[in-house]
């Protein structure tokens, strides 16, 4: 279930790019790290609230200043150009955080309790942690749908996404919506990463894996289908706990890559996509 | 015709310039990190095929790379003497079964380099059109994290499996022997014969691929990348094709892989590693997608520079920002020129040898 749940908050946050730019962010598991390394750091001079709030503002602001300086002023650029500049920058923020952190593995503390205290819930004992990644992931798709239907930015967002042309006829700044999809899809990221940190750790190179499960999550919903990612997250957590049962752990990742792959061979749409929204895509 | 050999010859002449400046310098121990970067050559000039002129995109060669390292260095590693019977002895005498001393004088049974790099090289075109077929389907993203997922898999198996000496690699490989008493070792007596050696192995390859660019096969694949629906309608099998040179390039990054194990001596899971399958990319990317020479070209200084340790830490962090800096500045590479005029010539020049009757 945790590790459902991150998932599918990476592959928000993929579907988010995704559906204002049409551009796959493969540095988006780096907003993950990103979150939960700042954090960590912030932690050992600020409390908890402070440090994670600053951590996911951080965040935020390296998600724009991303897009303002590699993405803003290309012009209709090649699928294949970018996915090559989007690995490109998840490797230099790897890099970067490799000479900033060190290797080593870091932790935030629980936010309630502690990892040995649990509650009982109808027999099953569930750590306080997990709540707060269950309920957190939550609030974030809500949040995020109630953003996308009641505002006026949201609605903006769509537009553009919708047919950009259009929405700039309308007034609405396209370039500064791709942006902000960015901005908050670092946002979801540094969120996610911030209270799964206590969990899972984190480790300068944490994101990639995150990234290419977060994909495999987003596929497996349909690209740019957020509620379906959730759902797609929780069946990828739970069918990763149970490889462990069969293989050894250390092929663990390799079955999320064996699922993706799968999905991409038979039904590129994606188990909750509709054929017929995918026929408009480029796969 | 004879002018397409003429980057041939003049390549062949860099290298004996290079060997030679390495002799008259005394810098002679050079030569170890620059046959090594002939090995990785051969990985770059069969994806900058794949990539420059098939369009298609491949985020995991560094996974064929390994599967022929590793299934390489296994056979030849690993002790049959356990199986001991009528069957093995029969293999022995047909040469297939060698036997040898490992590290601390034990004798060993193993499999003969030559039956091992066969057996790699199978397995590879096996894996390559098994996979091949469906992931080339696949365009622009879902294409680049299939392959990626290839490459990831590749590497999580070599790392977790233990026979395969999962974090530690595999070492003790023995050398490759090849006819006339060549040898393809480390070792530091045979440096200027294995220089040779590899960069002779490249030459032979680029031969190869230039034929193959400027044959039908080539033509029809300049279609492909340039429409390929049109290419299709045109009664190009674009499919076949395209799986064709995916399967191509598998095995020139495979058997780079078996080549340089053998000259190593071993392989360790970074070799599979998703940051070498991007190495790859963003070298074909800076030489220009679809310029052979420009990949090799760069391929020499990038993995030399790379090799002899010149980017220190910053190793990844340098070939990150290659990438990204080429493909904002010059997607078309940094020895390109002009494309268009480059597929035209390639497209309407007819050689007046192939015409006459």
């Amino acid at each position: 279930m945790t590790y459902g749940t991150i998932y599918a908050i990476v592959a928000i946050g993929f579907n988010i790019i995704y559906n204002a730019t049409g551009i796959i962010n493969f540095a988006q598991g780096e907003f993950v790290m990103l979150g939960g390394m700042t954090a960590v750091t912030l932690h050992q001079f600020l409390p908890l609230p402070l440090a994670i709030l600053l951590a996911v503002v951080i965040t935020m602001i390296v998600g724009a200043v991303i897009e303002i300086v590699f993405i803003r002023w290309l012009h209709k650029p090649s699928v294949l150009r970018m996915v090559i500049i989007t690995i490109g920058i998840s490797i230099l923020i790897r890099e970067i955080s490799l000479h900033i952190w060190g290797e080593g593995v870091k932790a935030l503390p629980y936010f309630t309790g502690s990892s040995v205290s649990s509650i009982n819930m109808g027999g099953v004992y569930i750590s306080w942690q997990v709540l707060w990644v269950v309920g957190i992931g939550a609030l974030a798709v809500a949040g995020l749908t109630a953003f996308f239907n009641l505002t006026m930015l949201g609605r903006q967002m769509r537009a553009c996404a919708a047919n950009r042309d259009a929405a700039r006829l309308c007034g609405i700044d396209a370039g500064n919506m791709v942006t902000l999809s960015f901005v908050l899809s670092a946002a979801i990221g540094a969120i996610g990463g911030c209270v799964v940190c206590p969990i899972t750790y984190v480790q300068y190179d944490s994101g990639t894996p995150l990234a290419i499960k977060g994909f495999t999550v987003a596929i497996l919903g349909g690209l740019g289908n957020s509620t379906a990612a959730v759902g797609a997250g929780m069946i990828l957590g739970i069918l990763e706990s149970f490889s462990i049962w069969v293989l050894p752990t250390a092929y663990k990742e390799a079955i999320s890559i064996a699922i993706l792959l799968g999905i991409l061979f038979v039904k590129p749409s994606g188990i909750f996509g509709s054929a017929e929204a995918a026929r408009l895509k480029e796969f | 015709m004879v002018r397409r050999y003429f980057p041939v010859a003049g390549f062949a002449g860099l290298v004996v310039a290079i060997q030679l400046a390495t002799h008259f310098t005394g810098n002679s121990y050079h030569l170890t990190q620059l046959t090594m970067t002939a090995y990785y050559s051969l990985v770059i000039v069969g994806l900058c095929m794949l990539i420059g002129y098939a369009g298609q995109i491949s985020l995991g060669h560094a996974g064929f790379f390994a599967i022929g390292g590793y299934v390489s260095a296994f056979l030849t590693t690993c002790d049959l003497k356990p199986y001991d019977g009528p069957f093995l002895s029969l293999l022995e005498k047909s040469g297939a079964v060698v036997s040898r001393q490992d590290f601390y004088g034990g004798s060993l049974l193993t499999v003969h380099p030559w039956l091992a790099c066969a057996a790699a090289i199978l397995l590879t075109v096996a894996v390559a059109y098994l996979v091949g077929g469906p992931v080339l389907k696949l365009k622009g993203h879902y294409l680049a994290m299939a392959t990626l997922g290839i490459g990831i898999i590749v590497y999580r198996i070599v790392l977790g499996t233990d026979f395969l000496g999962a974090a530690d690699g595999i070492s003790e490989v023995p050398g490759f022997p090849l006819p006339a008493g060549l040898v393809i070792t480390g070792d530091s007596a045979l440096r200027v014969s294995n220089y040779y050696l590899a960069w002779g192995l490249v030459i032979l390859g680029m031969i190869l691929l230039l034929n193959l660019i400027h044959s039908r096969v080539g033509r029809a694949l300049a279609a492909v990348h340039g429409a390929e629906d049109a290419a299709g309608a045109m009664g190009i099998p674009t499919a076949r094709y395209k799986l064709h040179m995916f399967v191509l390039s598998a095995v020139f990054a495979s058997l780079a892989g078996v080549l340089l194990t053998h000259y190593n001596g071993g392989i360790g899971p970074s070799e599979a590693g998703v940051m070498k399958s991007v190495r790859y990319v963003a070298i074909v990317a800076i030489g220009g997608m679809a310029n052979l020479w420009g990949a090799l070209t760069m391929s020499l200084v990038l993995n030399y520079l790379s090799l002899r340790g010149y980017f220190g830490t910053y190793d990844d962090t340098v070939f990150g920002a290659i990438l990204i800096l080429i493909m904002l500045f010059a997607p078309d590479g940094l020895l390109r020129r002009h494309l268009l005029s480059d597929l035209k010539r390639l497209v309407s020049r007819r050689d007046p040898e192939e015409e006459a009757p």
